[in-house]
């Protein structure tokens, strides 16, 4: 009885976190330029027009460039944290460990902000890689999350027995620890690289006059006849996220069965 | 137990390779020498040991947050207290309180901050009143086979584009948005609700939806670890199942809760986003602020003073919380 | 496991080659003493055991032979060489982990024959090593089986395996039946002893059971906070334990205040609270009892109840019985002897035909001084 009330909640807090989202499709191949009910017919045009905007593919070019770099910045920097954090006790550990997932609780425009001082302070010329810099600060703390719990299942004496039948430091990190943890990498990777790539702020501030996907729409919403074809980036983009979310899942679940730890649940 | 457990993982095997293979002075040099050779050992023991394997491993992940972040965040403290200089010199080096008494004094910046932590206080309010059934729900009626699956639904409006769901509330309670074309259609108005947009509501309104699963997920992980024994033997102890939930769930699920409090408020009180496109710009918040000082208005010290004091308020803030709880669960026991 | 040469009789082991030797080693976490100067030795081809409580030291003190273990001082010899900075991948020790460690992304075969990918040899050769260790262990077939898919009892066989192949000097055993259910473990320590009279070689078991030692070893360092209290072979170590401490840890033992009345020629004088005067051998005072106040030690199955009308050549004290506990096979009687402050347990072995006795029965209880051990 009790379970059935909570339950009817809980589906109608599921549509109610979904329902903006559900409105992309229902826009995107909407006939009309205006962005209301009643509906016109079925379009395919909003994601025809997507194809003639050069600045869009430039900026789609720039993201994919800082997505990729970021992700693949971070997740090593998260390596490194996560494996000495849940192998090693040393001095300062929580304080350091405590600086480093710090932008997790940070305002992203301070983040920014402080960031763009430095810069501009230091008279660096604003680029894709100035975005690439803050994007893998943000980035690593999600990659230290999911990589420490990878590592964190990672038997111990597994290492130890490599090591004890004759394999070098190098050798048994390759052999044993890389293939046990792959699935945290993949999976870290691609959360960070969508991460960067719905980032906002930060591209806004870092990016200078090199126009990033985020930066590119929200640019575009101050026209309303650009708003068809955003809803129709939009829903490109919705379901590449949740594509890219679910081979993480997978990826995840599949790490957790191979080194036969327990599922805990999502990401966080 | 413990202690043995703790041995093992104190092992010299993750010390670095070539040490390894250098003999031992100070095992050589014996007890009776003393000097230089036991300055060395020290050292060269340092190099063996897990504290100086541990360093060296989180090295380059420290430094890069040290250079990015700490840096920086330290040159805004430093900014906060300099002048602002004209356009070309933009800083001048004379130590000054007049930012932070310019920040704390005047009407707008102060109604600004008021707001901005009115709007967090009411946006953490609502997301995790609403967020706690959901969790509640997940972690203790759904399947343990199916609960991964409804926090991977739970999660992945998340992880869609942040700009684009806060555009699409403005798409649902703009002028000629969903809400307004749809009642219009329908019959049930004659002329668009203005007070839905460009409000304090709305913005609320759009940071809780943005912010809800960050409410839930910590909040189930710590139900999730609530011993279920505990609550039979709630009730076998004759207390009814609302008394239980009082006396035994909610305390436990506290750390939960102050977790989602902490993870929404902070980011909340410095959102951008909301206030430029809900609010259109009419209601800053206080990132807005701190954006057009140091940009706009050019006057870095200034937004430096405005940054330095958004985080002094987000972190009294949290710890007034974190306290108030701690004493709330201390009277509970 | 037929082809096994039969040898004579395997040679004493006191007159063994030594194979691993402690000096005075000692180990430091910090402020903690984890090893208080170890010295022992551990002879060629010998089962040893350390055994102990949690957190005495016994894993530390494999782990440095190992060489997953730094000492902080002395030293350790594999086979007469220091090990001191002689890393764990090159010494000639290899290693069974309590959690059996088996490498859960590779296959049965991949795991045994993990260690032989440095050394020499032919794809061939290397699969018939691999073959013959599977053999070996019991797990002929197993060889393309997924790691994971494996129970708890064929993950141990692997673990042996994939230790064994590298023919190691010494085997070190961590604990290595603690997972496994009581069936299991009693017929993995059956094949463990098989094993290594099989392959000849020095192995050396950590483990907290007693009964385990007891069964596998040939000799057993006892070891608490960091010490070792005691290294005997088990015989010796249960009949002869040296201290309380000890003979506490291995099985149960009966303790009775008593006196030292005289002590000369290898003889001692004794007298024990309820039991009297009488006298032993100066061997049955393995801890080195120096006179005064002392106790009496007497194992639960060296007493015998005597029924009505049963007499005796040994001695003989009445008694009380204040709490019986049946096990089937054997009853265990707590009585309180006449003029003792608590009782003692004696363990009978049922008879058919003869009824467990009741609480409250009045009965007599035989004892010989022989079996006595004193402790300070």
């Amino acid at each position: 009885m009790k379970g059935q009330g909570l339950r009817l909640y809980a589906i109608l807090y599921l549509v109610f976190l979904y329902a903006p989202i559900a409105l992309l499709p229902i826009f995107a191949f909407n006939d009309a330029t205006i962005i209301s009910f009643p509906l016109r017919g079925f379009t395919t045009e909003w994601f025809a027009a997507l194809a003639d905007l050069p600045t869009l593919h430039l900026a789609l070019k720039n993201s994919l460039i800082i997505a990729v770099s970021s992700s693949v910045l971070a997740t090593s920097l998260g390596i490194f944290a996560a494996r000495a954090s849940t192998r090693y006790e040393f001095p300062g550990k929580g304080g350091l460990m405590g600086l480093i997932m710090l932008p997790l609780v940070l305002p992203e425009v301070i983040v920014a902000m402080s960031l763009l001082m430095v810069l501009l302070g230091i008279g660096v010329n604003l680029a894709i890689w100035t975005v690439i810099l803050g994007h893998t600060l943000i980035c690593t703390p999600f990659a230290i999350a999911i990589l420490s719990a990878a590592f964190q299942s990672l038997d111990k004496s597994l290492e130890e027995a490599a090591y004890d039948l004759g394999e070098s430091k190098l050798s048994t990190f390759r052999l044993i620890t890389l293939p046990l943890v792959m699935p945290g990498i993949i999976s870290s990777l691609l959360i960070s690289f969508t991460i960067s790539l719905d980032e906002f702020i930060i591209a806004f501030f870092l990016a200078g006059s090199e126009p990033t996907l985020p930066v590119y729409i929200y640019s575009q919403l101050r026209f309303p006849k650009q708003i068809p074809a955003i809803m129709a980036l939009g829903t490109i983009l919705v379901a590449l996220s949740v594509l890219l979310l679910t081979i993480a899942e997978y990826f995840r679940r599949r790490g957790l069965k191979k080194t036969g730890a327990k599922d805990t649940g999502g990401f966080l | 137990m413990r202690r043995e457990a703790k041995s093992r993982r104190l092992g010299p095997f993750h010390a670095p390779d070539p040490v390894q293979t250098e003999p031992d002075t100070a095992r050589q040099a014996g007890a009776g020498d003393r000097g230089g050779m036991e300055e060395k050992s020290r050292w060269h023991r340092f190099r063996r040991s897990e504290a100086f394997a541990g360093l060296t491993l989180i090295s380059p992940t420290a430094l890069y947050a040290l250079l990015l972040l700490v840096a920086p965040l330290a040159t805004i403290l430093v900014y906060s207290f300099l002048t602002d200089g004209d356009t070309v010199t933009r800083i001048v080096w004379e130590f000054t309180f007049e930012n932070y008494i310019t920040t704390w004094t005047q009407p707008i910046y102060r109604a600004v901050m008021m707001r901005s932590l009115s709007v967090s206080m009411m946006v953490t309010a609502v997301t995790v009143i609403l967020a706690f059934p959901v969790a509640y729900y997940v972690s203790f009626h759904v399947a343990p086979g199916r609960k991964a699956l409804w926090l991977f639904l739970i999660t992945i409006p998340f992880w869609t584009s942040y700009l684009i769901r806060v555009f699409l509330w403005k798409v649902i309670l703009g002028y000629n948005g969903v809400i307004n074309s749809g009642l219009t259609s329908l019959g049930l108005i004659d002329e668009p609700l203005t007070f839905i947009l460009y409000n304090v509501n709305s913005i609320v309104l759009t940071l809780a939806h943005a912010y809800a699963p960050f409410a839930i997920l910590p909040i189930f992980v710590a139900l999730e670890k609530i011993d279920r024994s505990l609550l039979e033997a709630g009730q076998d102890l004759g207390e009814s199942r609302l008394m239980t939930f009082w006396r035994v769930t909610l305390p436990l699920a506290m750390p939960g809760v102050v977790a989602a409090v902490l993870i929404v408020l902070i980011p909340t009180i410095g959102d951008y986003v909301t206030p430029q496109l809900i609010g259109g710009g009419k209601i800053p918040m206080i990132a807005n602020l701190i954006q057009s000082q140091m940009l706009d208005q050019d006057n870095r010290p200034l937004g430096s003073a405005l940054a330095v004091s958004a985080m002094l308020i987000v972190t009294v803030v949290a710890l007034a919380f974190v306290l108030l709880n701690a004493r709330f669960l201390r009277v509970k026991k | 496991m037929n082809n096994v040469p039969q040898a004579a009789a395997p040679a004493p082991i006191a007159s063994r080659p030594t194979m691993i030797e402690f000096r005075d080693v000692h180990k430091y976490y910090g402020d903690y003493h984890a090893l208080r100067g170890i010295n022992a030795t551990i002879k060629a081809g010998e089962f040893f055991s350390l055994l102990g409580p949690s957190g005495c030291g016994k894993t530390t003190l494999l782990r440095t032979i190992a060489g997953f273990e730094d000492i902080s001082s002395g030293a350790v010899l594999i086979d007469g060489k220091h090990m001191v900075d002689v890393p764990a991948n090159v010494r000639p020790t290899n290693m069974v982990f309590q959690s059996y460690a088996i490498f859960p992304h590779l296959t049965v075969e991949q795991n045994v024959g993990f260690g032989l990918r440095r050394e020499g040899g032919t794809p061939a050769e290397k699969a018939r090593r691999v073959e013959e260790a599977l053999e070996m262990v019991g797990l002929k077939g197993f060889g393309k089986r997924a790691a994971h898919a494996l129970s708890g009892g064929q993950r141990q066989r692997v673990a042996l395996a994939r230790a064994l192949i590298l023919k190691p000097k010494v085997l070190l055993l961590d604990e290595p039946l603690s997972a496994l259910d009581k069936k299991m473990r009693e017929q993995m320590q059956v094949e463990l002893i098989r094993l290594q009279r099989q392959v000849g070689i020095t192995f050396i078991l950590v483990t907290h059971d007693q009964e385990e030692a007891l069964v596998m070893s040939d000799r057993i360092a006892v070891m608490f906070e960091g010490q070792i209290a005691q290294l005997a072979d088990p015989e010796t170590l249960y009949r002869r334990p040296n201290s309380r401490q000890v003979a506490n840890f291995i099985g149960v033992m009966n303790f009775l205040p008593a006196k030292v009345l005289t002590e000369a020629a290898g003889r001692i004088a004794i007298d024990v609270q309820g039991l009297g005067q009488t006298e032993i051998d100066a061997t049955q005072a393995p801890g080195a009892v120096t006179g005064g106040e002392i106790s009496v030690g007497f194992r639960p199955e060296t007493l015998t109840m005597l029924y009505e009308g049963q007499t005796t050549t040994e001695r003989e004290t009445p008694g009380t019985i204040e709490e019986v506990v049946y096990y089937g096979d054997m009853t265990y009687y707590d009585v309180r002897l006449d003029g003792v402050d608590s009782p003692v347990r004696i363990s009978m072995r049922n008879v058919f035909g003869r009824p467990v006795l009741d609480i409250g029965t009045r009965t007599r209880v035989a004892w010989s001084a022989g079996a006595l051990v004193l402790f300070r």
